[in-house]
């Protein structure tokens, strides 16, 4: 055994390693990705062909409707970003942090008649914490200006004005 | 008072990292014998300040010292003693205190137990440790000082987080922490070596016990963390592919490599340049992970202690190792040169393909992690990568590696062929197959099948090399045992840690068998799931000294036979406004019968139940892992010391 050919062995599994990785994870993203929309964002272009993605937003206060059906939990509530909302259906235990009017993000798609599906919600374990997407969304609508201060109590989103003095 | 003298022994520490780093590091470049001996004496004497500092700040917290801002802000008088103490490094400042507080222990056991090193390497190695360690406790100081005081004292603290209030979540930070920074001593000897231009047989065997010992913690903290989220979140699942798990999962897989390479370094003298790069990204990936966690910069569902203000002198400081240390090996990496022959089949060619397959690994998780971040900056897309993502991508490239690794601990060195160590593990892969094949008759499904049959090569091929080396049934069985008696403690560890591997792949595949079902019944009535029948009792409320709670009786039955009886329960913590559920789970060992209670509607409780096919096996086979590593460290103290160095060749640079 040369040297030659020793290196090219090596050069050879390397390239078998890394191009396998490569390849399954380009292959693996394009099939994976899992993209965050904002209710607004789902008005305008929703994504086509059942695809997941994750909902993000403020639990409209008021929306959420808890019923069981054959002895199954179901949650029904509607998620918004001041300008639009939707919504959202789940079959399942909420998280313990999920309120009406606080920020949440349901992972899911979209049904035929225009619902969301979600197969699962998460609120995070801190009860001031806004998902940072979901702070982002607030701020793309008006409802938070971050330069003007801290976010307003969470509890009071929903009912602000879409537009800051509109 | 007390706070004080741990906010001056923090400060204090800043100042003799800094000497012991400047001593040590000058005295080796001008090989002056007692400027290295005060570096190591200054190592020890850094280490007892931080340490003074750390029992300053578990004083606070335990004598519920509110004026300590740290204390105020995590503690609370009603929280229970335990919890006062695991608290202080349950959030941002006290985490980056004991992280310290372990970075100043290495630095202390290379000064103690490196007397046999050559002076100059020790000396260098304590140097770094030093610098790293000065950068951190400046960083502490400046940024993160958990004795800072507040005016006016509040009359009680706000109280942990419930979550954390858990005896798993306690003792899983020092463990993941002392994993982390261990990586920091191979990485010192890295740099010591990339600075004397030399690389050899002794390098490896003095940097292996150090990655061996890091790698076991690390695995041990892991598993101690997953089995947190599995028991404690009530999610049912073990590993959630989340930011915070990959980031310890990184630095997992380059150590996991590491410590197969630093072998070859050991035996053969050869993939030198690799190891040094492999210590190096390492201890790069711990860091990153820790503190790109704790700063926020990447999202989690499950980082607690983060702040994004502290997120800039973090990244310089990152900056600095990182780059300084790749800087260094892109300049001093060509004197190591590149010694030592291989053939692709034979056990040092079995462990490159090792080393290429896990790092690729890694290369797949970094990226996953990474690319919600990269695309965010650059397309401005929010998006996230997830389980299905390192599904996809993970697995294809373990299984080659989990197939071959059995093959290749029974390769002998220098040259093999790959026909004959195969036949000699037929009855391996029998056990497999008939494993395989059973199961894909039984449950009718080919993926279950395939991950079984993985699973049984692994734990009983593992075995091979010491049926090899005992040459069983091949000479008469007392000499075998006699053999047995004579094996190396090293043996012994590699086979435990890679049957425990198997394993936890033997776990991990059975979880997806699990089965779970959600319900809502009155009391009285029962559910069955995976042939037990679970019968809701009753519903009680209960009482902390900290919380209340609400718990659910249920009794498992099988066959009309009474199995066990779970209470899972919803606690609310009066301090932080905060409900929590608590699972109850019942291991038979081959499953675990797992509970929670959701909320009660219309007199109905809403439980989730879950029958989780070996999920036990997961952390059992962990344990192992980490068990075999540490076996593998006694082996190596045992040995008459290492063998004598050769003079090294290069100049070292200046």
């Amino acid at each position: 055994m040369t040297g030659k050919r020793r290196r090219i062995y090596l050069v050879l599994a390397c390239a078998i390693g890394l191009g396998s990785a490569s390849a399954l994870t380009l292959m693996a993203l394009s099939d994976n990705l899992v993209f965050f929309l904002s209710p607004s964002q789902l008005a305008e272009k929703a994504p086509q062909g059942g695809r997941a993605f994750r909902l993000g937003g403020l639990v409209e206060s008021g929306s959420l409707y808890k019923q069981t059906i054959d002895g199954h939990p179901q949650a029904k509530f509607r998620v918004s970003d001041g300008a639009a909302s939707i919504e959202v259906e789940y079959d399942g235990i909420l998280p313990d942090l999920f309120r009406e009017g606080q920020g949440a993000v349901a992972l899911g798609s979209l049904r035929p008649d225009g619902k969301f599906r979600a197969s699962e919600v998460l609120a995070k374990h801190d009860e001031s914490y806004m998902p940072r997407e979901v702070a982002d969304a607030l701020k793309k609508s008006g409802h938070w200006n971050p330069s003007a201060g801290p976010p307003p109590p969470a509890a009071t989103w929903n009912t602000l004005p879409t537009k800051p003095g509109g | 008072m007390i706070p004080e003298l741990g906010h001056f022994a923090l400060a204090l520490a800043v100042a003799l990292a800094l000497a012991q780093s400047l001593c040590a590091l000058l005295g080796a470049a001008r090989a002056d014998a007692r400027w290295m001996a005060s570096g190591a004496a200054l190592a020890y004497g850094h280490t007892i300040a931080v340490g003074s500092a750390f029992a300053a700040l578990i004083w606070s917290a335990v004598t519920d010292d509110f004026s300590v801002q740290n204390v105020v802000e995590n503690s609370h008088s009603l929280k229970p003693l335990l919890y006062k103490i695991t608290g202080v490094w349950g959030n941002h400042e006290g985490s980056i205190v004991l992280w310290c507080l372990m970075l100043a222990l290495c630095g202390a056991a290379v000064a103690g137990f490196g007397r046999s090193l050559p002076s100059i390497l020790r000396a260098r190695v304590i140097g770094i440790l030093g610098l790293n360690a000065a950068g951190f406790l400046l960083f502490t100081l400046l940024t993160s000082n958990p004795l800072l005081r507040v005016w006016p004292t509040p009359l009680d603290g706000r109280d942990m987080n419930p979550l954390l209030q858990d005896p798993g979540l306690a003792f899983h930070p020092p463990l993941l922490y002392a994993g982390y920074v261990g990586f920091a001593v191979p990485f010192a000897f890295a740099v010591a070596a990339l600075i004397e231009g030399c690389v050899d047989a002794a390098w490896g065997r003095w940097v292996r016990p150090w990655a061996l010992a890091s790698w076991s913690l690390l695995t041990g903290g892991i598993a101690l963390g997953s089995w947190w989220a599995y028991y404690e979140l009530g999610w049912g699942g073990y590993w959630f592919w989340d930011p915070v798990e990959n980031a310890s999962l990184l630095p997992w897989l380059t150590g996991t490599a590491l410590l197969h390479s630093a072998i070859v370094v050991e035996k053969r003298e050869a993939l030198k340049t690799w190891t040094v790069l492999l210590a190096i990204a390492t201890f790069s990936l711990s860091l990153s992970g820790t503190f790109l966690v704790r700063s926020g910069i990447l999202n989690s569902v499950h980082s607690f202690a983060s702040d994004p203000t502290r997120g800039i002198f973090i990244l310089v400081l990152l900056l600095a190792v990182i780059g300084g240390s790749l800087i260094l090996f892109a300049w001093r990496a060509p004197a190591l040169g590149s010694t030592g022959l291989f053939a692709p089949v034979s056990r040092e060619g079995a462990l490159v393909l090792n080393n290429i397959f896990i790092c690729s690994i890694a290369v797949v998780v970094f990226t996953g992690t990474l690319y919600p971040l990269f695309a965010e900056l650059v397309f401005g897309a929010k998006l996230s990568v997830g389980a299905p993502f390192f599904n996809a991508t993970v697995l294809p490239l373990a299984a080659p590696v989990l197939l071959a690794m059995v093959v290749g601990q029974i390769l002998p060195w220098k040259r093999a062929a790959l026909g004959p160590a195969l036949l000699r593990l037929w009855w391996a892969a029998l056990i497999a197959a008939a494993v395989g094949l059973s199961v894909a008759l039984g449950l009718r499904a080919l993926l279950p099948a395939l991950g079984f049959a993985g699973a049984a090569w692994l734990i009983f091929g593992s075995f091979g090399e010491i049926i090899e080396r005992i040459r069983l049934f091949r000479i008469p069985l007392a000499t075998s045992c006699a053999r047995l008696k004579g094996l190396p403690l090293a043996v012994w560890a590699a086979t435990i840690a890679h049957a425990g591997m198997g394993i936890t792949v033997a776990g991990i595949v059975g979880m997806s068998l699990a089965r779970e079902k959600i319900v809502a019944i009155s009391p009285g009535e029962a559910v069955t799931l995976a042939a037990y029948d679970w019968r809701l009792d009753g519903l009680r409320d209960g009482a902390g000294s900290n919380f209340r709670e609400r718990i659910a009786d249920i009794s498992v039955w099988r066959d009309g036979a009474l199995v066990v009886r779970l209470t899972p329960a919803r606690r609310s913590f009066t301090t932080q406004r905060m409900e929590t559920t608590e699972t109850s789970i019942h291991t038979t060992g081959f499953a675990d019968l797992y509970s929670v209670l959701g909320e009660e509607r219309d007199g109905k409780a809403i439980l989730r139940l879950h029958y989780n096919f070996l999920a036990p096996w997961i952390w059992i086979g962990a344990l192992i892992m980490s068990l075999g590593g540490f076996l593998s460290v006694a082996d190596r103290r045992l040995r008459v010391g290492a063998p004598a160095r050769r003079p090294a060749q290069s100049v070292p640079a200046a």
